[in-house]
């Protein structure tokens, strides 16, 4: 018998798993792979396979969406946070190795991006539990962002979180890294909760916003410009998160100017 | 709730799904989704109309290219039997052979066949998505195919077909 209809070819056979075969070439497929068990194999197969795939993952999309998706927020912290996660893409291009961009985490990684986030977590761990000392200069007094800001090299300011009900108690100096110093903000709310931020100049390499949590305590974590900012409090991821961006946007205001001065004094062959 | 909103808001659950299986690693693929929506927020200015759950796709592929490149500069760290770990408890178990199967593949033929088989996009859509022309998605999909059908066959003769 002679054929009149052109052979099947593979990609026709993709295209009529895929629903792409256009109408009139229908039949001859279906005829094809009757006369061709290889072929009807084959479809099989990849049948199989895609029904594997979607058994394997399709339910997470029917998980409810987790509220860190929340457009709302995102797209009010979005510009910023996006501009620094093209940043980390690009420092993790450049420096290679090292705790890059995404990382396991700060806990179980290595090099300075760990070192610096484990610090930040002893202090806020050693400290909160501080009743009567937490602080060594009180908010309200007049030279603590100064000379908070002199010792670590950064001009910090000190964020206001009040619409957290988070009230700044004060701040105290810790040791840094490389002969610097560090910075811990602790602040506190009305019912005892205490949240900290820890920064220092750091040549941990840039990195967006990320999260760990270990037993009770949770940290966020994000490195721009040299200089590493570490916001701990209770683990409520959500929460945290909510205080991290605030903090993370007022001093992004300030860092622009900020930046700007160190780019001069460094120009001017300072330290 | 603007309608460009809306429409992102009601393509994040598959592109969970698709980063899922993109990353294998459901923290990896989280934080894709949430750069990909920060992203999009961030262009609505230059969105033009079409197909908003197409234009999403393609962010999310782009920045897991990126990821996969600042992965392979790095140490070999990725925690592979991490993965193994979390799904041993899984409810499947041909999830496993599945997911080891997309792993062996490359990364635009995994990209091709996920979008097609399990997002739904036309080959004109992966195409636009890929950027390449629809002959280059059918090749990548036929090679995908036939890569993880070597591996299956491979790895476990005796398991025909995946309930």
């Amino acid at each position: 018998m002679i054929e009149r209809e052109p052979p099947v070819t593979e990609e026709e056979l993709h295209a009529y798993v895929d629903g792409e075969l256009p109408a009139d070439r229908g039949a001859a497929v279906a005829q094809w792979l009757d006369a061709h068990p290889e072929d009807a194999a084959r479809v099989a197969a990849w049948r199989a396979q895609a029904d594997a795939i979607r058994a394997r993952y399709g339910a997470i999309a029917s998980e409810p969406v987790p509220p860190r998706f929340e457009l709302k927020a995102l797209a009010r912290a979005g510009r910023k946070w996006s501009r620094l996660a093209a940043a980390a893409v690009l420092a993790a291009l450049l420096l290679g190795g090292g705790a890059g961009w995404f990382g396991r985490g700060f806990f179980d990684g290595a090099g300075p991006t760990r070192a610096v986030s484990l610090e930040a977590f002893e202090a806020h761990r050693l400290y909160i539990g501080e009743v009567r000392h937490p602080i060594e200069v009180k908010a309200g007094e007049s030279h603590l962002n100064p000379w908070l800001s002199r010792r670590i090299g950064y001009a910090l300011p000190t964020p206001n979180l009040d619409p957290f009900g988070l009230k700044l108690l004060g701040g105290r100096l810790l040791p840094g890294n490389a002969g610097r110093a560090a910075a811990l903000y602790m602040y506190e709310t009305a019912t005892g909760e205490r949240f900290t931020i820890y920064c220092r100049r750091d040549q941990a390499p840039q990195s967006a916003l990320r999260y760990r949590a270990s037993g009770p305590i949770g940290s966020f974590f994000w490195v721009e410009d040299e200089v590493a900012f570490v916001v701990s409090g209770p683990a409520d991821r959500a929460r945290l998160q909510k205080v991290a961006e605030a903090v993370y946007e007022q001093i992004e205001t300030r860092q622009q100017t900020g930046s700007l001065l160190r780019m001069l004094s460094d120009a001017r062959g300072g330290r | 709730m603007s309608g460009f909103r809306q429409g992102i808001q009601a393509t994040i659950p598959a592109l969970r799904r698709y980063a899922r299986a993109l990353t294998r690693d459901a923290e990896a693929a989280d934080d894709l989704v949430q750069d990909t929506l920060v992203r999009a927020l961030r262009s609505e200015h230059l969105f033009h109309g079409g197909d908003i759950r197409s234009w999403l796709y393609t962010i999310l592929t782009n920045l897991n290219r990126n990821r996969l490149r600042s992965l392979a500069r790095r140490p070999a760290l990725t925690p592979i039997e991490d993965d193994d770990a979390a799904d041993s408890s899984g409810p499947e178990a041909g999830g496993r052979d599945i997911e080891r199967a997309l792993a062996s593949l490359v990364d635009d033929q995994r990209v091709a066949l996920l979008l097609v088989v399990m997002e739904g996009l036309s080959y004109r859509e992966v195409a636009e998505v890929q950027g390449v022309p629809i002959g280059t998605v059918m090749s990548r999909l036929a090679r995908a195919r036939a890569q993880i059908k070597a591996y299956l066959d491979g790895e476990r003769p005796a398991l025909r077909r995946v309930k």
